[in-house]
């Protein structure tokens, strides 16, 4: 019994001892420390996917936390990922909300549309095979396929749809983070403005080789006939080489350049369904004999 | 003849397989069209002074090198120049090429084609290096690092040995021994101009015990001539890869390369069998590197063949003169079946780096299935940099890349044989090949 008694004074004198040494030591070397960045970290997204530019969420709350006392604003800081207005509301300042953005896939390369002619055996690492070769399908410019974005993405918002071999991005996950844009090594995916009831119109082609190379390798690759260009009333449609861009600032989602395109390589998205087929044939055919 | 020598540490043996070890070299025919690219060499492309319509003499310099690490690039036929355009390479992405329509056979004044020997060395050791660098000299075994570099040795070091490697110890391929049996002498003229062109006092030949013919003939040769004094033959085992650098080296001398540091360092340069050729062609003959020997070869092809051929030759014709290209094709290799890489179509112009087209049926080339990693140690065992293959694939994989950096990866020297021993088919090579780039970039970047 007296073991026992004697152990537990033992142990407890030297536990008592001990916390009134570390709570001295605690004191001696407190760092101090904004409570504020624990509190800004709180309603961030907590993925460290790196979209904002930071290594990690909790360095993006610093940042935020020093520019609002040495700048009183939050200029060129953005978390796609999670509430601006609540940091800033933290922070006793307040933000004009961002556009929302989110990211495209720029090749419509589909297994069925750019069929491949070799067949890759080897490291599933986009980044390396890009450095090997020009891809199954011979675009040197269209997507790989091996999936360095979907594992990149900190949302779940990216998958390779098994069917097409390309990524899909999920609306519903994708913040717009901008992480697979970076990692993506031939710079396929772009941000972009989620657009007016989400409906975007982009140039679903990155490959810049001419027209008549273009068009051996993929039925939807843009061949730079500029006839988008022509048609579009916003003049947002310019010709980089032999590649269209659409200015997502100019663009109004009109889709003329859509029904315009010979090669279909201009996606929209979100657009309401067509009318049913046999009212569409006649229309293009019309504007084929104009 | 010295004893057999070899390496110590790693390596593997693969199936020899040399099936065009006994087809003499064939002059192939010129062909209608060449296209010659402006990339190749390991460094920066050259930069075409040719335009369109212009009228070419073989060896006529079309190309010039831009920056150190380049090399300059030769018409290889006499024509006129249809275009300068893209052309799709072996890896299927576009490079800047000469496209030149064939017109007779007429050389630039002052090439000897004779095939009168030229013994005597009259050009100083500078002349020779700048002749190397105007003729555009790459290595030839596959690595196309400018000649011209190596041959220049920094003033405070000093060259003892220049060893030739004759190794050849990629399966398959079999130019090299070619080129030793049938041009025994030029070649050995050749070790001759690198020694004086270096101040090497002795040159000797690596070659492996497989090649026994050539080894022999060498000596014969050597001991015949007293004008020869100075070369030596080394026998070495028949191991992949003895015809790494560092290898060669250690097998030759013992020394060992420090990490991250060249050759000349222990005092040797190395040379490839074709490059020594090309020097004693240029050197001795004035003749700017305008064509190499390619074997095209594979288990079903019908007649594995040594080509000597003009560079910007398509290997369409290669694989069509060696008898078609077998209907159980499944895999087209641009070099040896260890370090080539694979090609995506057979119309990619030879260029100074191929030496051989391999041909791969369906049965050798069956994917196999990977599986994981049981840290059985047999790429441990096998590499010959004394690596540890799976612990570089792992953290390459994960984008470890200090982990990496700390296990030198950059010592790696793509040899492939950790990937070859692998009983698990892990493709170790490709994801070490990924990590040492982005280790290589980090490094770069930090300087």
């Amino acid at each position: 019994m007296s073991i026992i008694l004697s152990s537990l004074l033992v142990l407890g004198i030297l536990g008592a001892v001990l916390a009134v040494i570390l709570f001295i030591v605690a004191q001696k070397f407190k760092v101090e420390e904004n409570p504020k960045i624990d509190e800004v970290e709180s309603v961030l997204a907590g993925a460290n996917c790196g979209g904002c530019g930071f290594a990690g969420c909790r360095k993006f709350a610093e940042a935020c936390v020093k520019s609002a006392e040495e700048k009183k604003s939050l200029e060129g800081l953005n978390c796609a990922g999670s509430n601006m207005q609540t940091v800033a509301n933290i922070l006793g300042l307040t933000v004009e909300a961002a556009e929302p953005k989110i990211a495209v896939v720029r090749c419509s390369g589909s297994c069925d549309k750019a069929p491949a002619k070799v067949h890759y055996e080897g490291a599933d690492i986009c980044a390396f095979a890009n450095t090997l070769y020009a891809g199954e399908n011979g675009c040197p410019n269209g997507c790989l396929g091996l999936g360095d974005c979907v594992k990149k993405c900190a949302f779940d918002a990216l998958h390779i749809d098994p069917n097409s071999g390309l990524p899909v991005v999920d609306e519903n996950k994708c913040v717009g983070c901008g992480a697979c844009t970076k990692t993506c090594p031939r710079g396929i995916i772009e941000l972009r403005p989620k657009g007016k009831n989400n409906r975007r119109v982009y140039v679903g082609c990155m490959n810049t080789e001419k027209g008549a190379i273009t068009m051996k390798h993929c039925t939807v690759g843009c061949i730079g006939c500029a006839k988008c260009s022509k048609v579009c009333p916003f003049e947002a449609i310019e010709m980089r080489g032999t590649l269209a861009y659409i200015d997502p600032a100019k663009c109004k989602a009109c889709g003329k350049c859509v029904e315009e395109c010979p090669r279909h390589a201009i996606q929209k998205v979100n657009f309401p369904q067509k009318p049913a087929k046999p009212v569409e044939t006649p229309s293009e055919e019309n504007k084929t004999e104009n | 003849m010295n004893p057999i020598k070899t390496f110590n540490k790693g390596g593997v043996h693969p199936e020899e397989n040399k099936l065009s070890k006994d087809s003499p070299i064939v002059v192939f025919p010129i062909p209608e069209h060449v296209i010659i690219p402006m990339g190749q060499c390991l460094g920066a492309p050259a930069e075409p002074i040719v335009q369109k319509g212009n009228k070419v003499k073989a060896g006529q310099l079309i190309g010039t090198a831009k920056g150190f690490i380049s090399a300059n690039v030769h018409s290889s036929v006499s024509g006129t120049v249809n275009k300068i355009d893209l052309v799709m390479d072996h890896t299927g992405y576009r490079k800047q090429a000469v496209f030149i329509d064939v017109e007779g056979d007429e050389w630039v004044d002052g090439v000897d084609n004779s095939d009168t020997l030229v013994k005597e060395i009259k050009l100083t050791r500078e002349e020779i290096i700048a002749r190397v660098k105007d003729f555009g000299i790459v290595g030839m075994g596959g690595a196309t690092f400018p000649t011209n570099v190596k041959l220049s040795i920094p003033p405070d070091k000093k060259a003892e040995y220049v060893i030739i490697n004759a190794a050849e110890c990629e399966p398959y391929l079999t130019c090299d021994n070619r080129l030793l049996l049938e041009k025994t002498k030029e070649f050995l003229v050749g070790v001759k101009v690198v020694m004086k062109a270096v101040d090497a006092p002795k040159g000797i030949i690596g070659i492996e015990r497989n090649k026994m013919s050539a080894a022999n003939l060498l000596d014969k040769t050597i001991k015949e001539d007293p004008y020869f004094a100075g070369i030596e033959v080394q026998p070495l085992v028949t191991k992949y890869p003895q015809g790494g650098e560092k290898q060669i080296i250690k097998a030759v001398t013992g020394r060992e390369v420090p990490s991250g540091k060249l050759p000349i360092e222990t005092g040797c340069v190395v040379i490839n069998v074709a490059s020594t050729y090309a020097i004693y062609e240029a050197v001795q003959k004035n003749k700017p590197l305008v064509s190499r020997i390619v074997t095209v070869t594979g288990k079903s092809v019908k007649k594995p063949s040594n080509f000597l051929t003009r560079i910007g030759t398509s290997a369409d014709l290669l694989i069509e003169a060696a008898g078609g290209l077998p209907e159980d094709t499944a895999n087209i290799i641009n070099g040896g079946p260890m370090m080539g890489k694979s090609v995506s179509q057979t119309d990619f112009p030879v260029i100074k780096g191929t030496s051989g087209i391999l041909l791969m049926s369906v049965a050798e080339a069956q994917p196999r299935k990977v599986s994981n990693c049981i840290r059985c140690g047999k790429c441990v065992q096998a590499c010959p940099m004394g690596l540890e293959p799976y612990y570089l694939n792992k953290a390459s994989k994960l984008n470890m890349f200090d982990e990496t950096e700390s296990h030198h990866i950059m010592d790696c020297i793509e040899c492939g044989s950790c990937e070859f021993t692998c009983p698990a088919n892990i493709p170790l090579l490709d994801y070490i090949r990924f990590g040492k780039a982005k280790t290589g970039a980090i490094i770069r970047a930090r300087k």
